[in-house]
């Protein structure tokens, strides 16, 4: 192996550590900003694992700082996602796990984008990365600069738009069937049988209200 | 003299997607250079049912159905992950009796899924009796799941907080039963193929990798233990009750096909241990007690409760239209599931709704990394490489 410790050593002390406590990953959240400056916005402890928000365009300084400093050593690519936040000006978010099995310990990385703003693809760095960021790409449009094939993944061949933004429909926009006269599969818009009924189960009921609507008028008048 | 010379190209070969070899619907597009491989490209997707899509419009209790159908080989598996991340975000505290059963179902699971793989892996080698014989332990272990929670494979029975039954009675007694037959199938599959000349040649050497490599491409589970790093969610980051269990983490050393082969019947051996253990601890008065938590705001009362209790009745009412309130926040939960690391990133609004939910396949990255595993191999390895990267359509395409 390339690196000086064996998968034993890895085994031993990830037998012994049952993950890192709180206090240390917060020293270890310090250190990665510190040592990092600008490219890091925000380092923390979220629910026992390090959240490190960083600068779009110096992603790659910080997984690799991540990945490389003998401190982390999150060399073990997890996953990377996007979320949605329509409201926001940069609406998606392009999360980054990464795992330290020589740590211990896991960490979240996020960037943000706006539409049509591209992410630098680390698939130099984690060559693991490819399929996660052509899911991204496929399910919110975001562009990853440098991947080196960028198509769509789990959605249909032809497919337009990007299912998993908040403002795509959960119908979709055509449906598929076989047709029987063609001799094939045909794709028309979605004929629902039923509207979609989005049901919010969130009741504003509260219990009695201390004072009825209109019991206002009587307390003017007496 | 004339010019003998001709213009050679590679061959491209369309796999699947119904394949019987594909294990699902796979669409592998191969570039080939007589029968050695150039190049290849899994076309995944045809079985994406928008499963993170459809949970962001629904409660969280609606949620973990979606989950059983995510890797339908061992369903209670994936619905630990799910549970796991709300019950991490609502800082919830399972009773000892639920984390039990749960560590009893999930080592079920990995029964379930390591009897499919390793048979319908030979299978695609050739071997034709170990299905066979594999089916039939599967078959009672699916009974074993029927009779906790009323079906066979889509089981919904993980709930946040707990599990959604006790046990019916019985039902452990006849789990140790079984527990001390399985081990003797296992090595009855394990006589028709660990030292059969056919399998080893078809395995031994065949998509080889370091550890290093299986850590840049997201490798996790047998995968990467197959390499030679031990790690084990189980052992490294515990969740439940497996502190408390004593179980070995069986590591190989050569990262191909036939470690990861014997890899997996040792986790067997290993999950039938683990689940004598749960049985005994069941059994104890630590084990005894509730099996959901009894906070209201999260798992309804029980029935009987609620044909007394006026109070018990409105809190199942509330609970039931209005779904659980998870506090703001996100959290990312991974349970070492048979195939590796599934995960579940999890982001709340702190509404009755998952904001996001992001399913972590092991899987994905498995395949993902299909080129990297099979480039320079022979065409006749392909299968043989599918059915030893473990693969489900149902957790890739999600």
């Amino acid at each position: 192996m390339a690196k000086e410790k064996t998968p034993a050593d890895i085994a031993q002390e990830a037998a012994g550590a049952s993950g890192m406590d709180d206090d240390s990953l917060a020293d270890l959240a310090h250190a990665v900003a510190e040592a990092l400056g600008d490219a890091v916005r925000e380092a923390s402890i979220v629910h026992g694992q390090l959240q490190i928000i960083a600068e779009r365009k110096r992603i790659l300084d910080v997984l690799q700082y991540l990945r490389d400093d003998p401190a982390c050593r999150f060399v073990c690519f997890t996953d990377i996602c996007g979320v949605d936040y329509p409201a926001r000006a940069e609406r998606f978010e392009v999360v980054y796990h990464l795992l330290s099995p020589y740590i211990n310990a896991r960490a979240r990385v996020k960037v943000s984008a706006a539409e049509g703003e591209a992410v630098p693809s680390c698939t130099g760095l984690f060559p693991g990365a490819g399929w996660y960021e052509r899911e991204t790409y496929d399910m919110y449009g975001v562009f990853f600069t440098g991947h080196p094939d960028l198509r769509r993944i789990l959605t249909d061949y032809g497919f337009s738009g990007h299912p998993l933004r908040k403002d795509f429909p959960v119908t979709g926009f055509v449906e598929v069937r076989y047709d029987e006269d063609l001799k094939r599969v045909i794709y028309e818009p979605v004929k629902l049988q039923q509207a979609w009924r989005e049901f919010d189960n969130l009741s504003p009921w509260k219990g009695e209200p201390a004072a009825l609507p209109g019991d206002e008028k009587a307390e003017n008048n007496g | 003299m004339a010019d003998t010379s001709v213009e050679l190209r590679d061959f491209t070969l369309n796999l699947g997607p119904q394949h019987p070899a594909a294990h699902g619907v796979l669409r592998l597009v191969l570039e080939l250079d007589g029968e050695v491989i150039e190049r290849a490209d899994p076309h995944i997707g045809l079985l994406h049912r928008g499963t993170e899509k459809l949970i962001e419009t629904k409660g969280y209790h609606q949620a973990v159905p979606y989950f059983d159908r995510l890797d339908y080989v061992a369903p209670m598996n994936q619905e630990h992950a799910f549970v796991l991340a709300a019950e991490k975000l609502l800082g919830l505290e399972v009773p000892y009796r639920a984390q039990l059963i749960r560590v009893l179902f999930s080592e079920i699971g990995r029964l379930l899924n390591h009897l499919l793989n390793v048979t319908t892996q030979a299978m695609d080698v050739g071997a034709l009796t170990p299905p066979l014989w594999g089916f039939e332990e599967r078959e009672k272990l699916m009974i074993f799941y029927e009779r906790a929670s009323g079906a066979r494979m889509h089981a919904a029975y993980f709930r946040i907080g707990g599990v959604h039954q006790d046990l019916p009675p019985d039902l452990l007694d006849d789990m140790w039963e079984f527990c001390e037959t399985h081990p003797k199938v296992l090595r009855d599959i394990e006589g028709l193929l660990t030292d059969n000349r056919i399998f080893k040649q078809r395995n031994v050497d065949i998509a080889k990798f370091t550890a290093e490599e299986a850590f840049a491409h997201g490798f996790s589970g047998v995968m990467l233990r197959s390499a030679g790093v031990p790690w084990d969610l189980r052992r490294a980051q515990p969740y439940e009750c497996y502190n408390d269990l004593d179980f070995k983490v069986p590591v190989g050393r050569n990262g191909d096909n036939y470690d990861r082969y014997v890899l997996r019947m040792d986790e067997m051996y290993q999950s039938v241990e683990i689940m004598k253990q749960c049985i005994n601890l069941l059994k104890t008065q630590r084990g005894a007690g509730p099996v959901i938590s009894d906070n209201r705001k999260v798992a309804p009362p029980r029935r009987g409760e609620m044909k007394r209790s006026m109070e018990a009745l409105i809190e199942h009412f509330k609970l039931i239209t209005e779904g659980v309130k998870v506090p703001e926040g996100e959290v990312y939960a991974a349970v070492e599931a048979p195939k590796g690391e599934f995960g579940v990133y999890l982001v709340s609004d702190g509404s009755n709704r998952p904001y996001r939910c992001k399913i972590r396949a092991p899987g994905f990255a498995h395949l993902g990394a299909f080129e990297f595993l099979t480039k320079g191999h022979m065409l006749a390895d392909v299968p043989s490489v599918i059915g030893s990267l473990d693969i489900v359509f149902g957790e890739i395409d999600r």
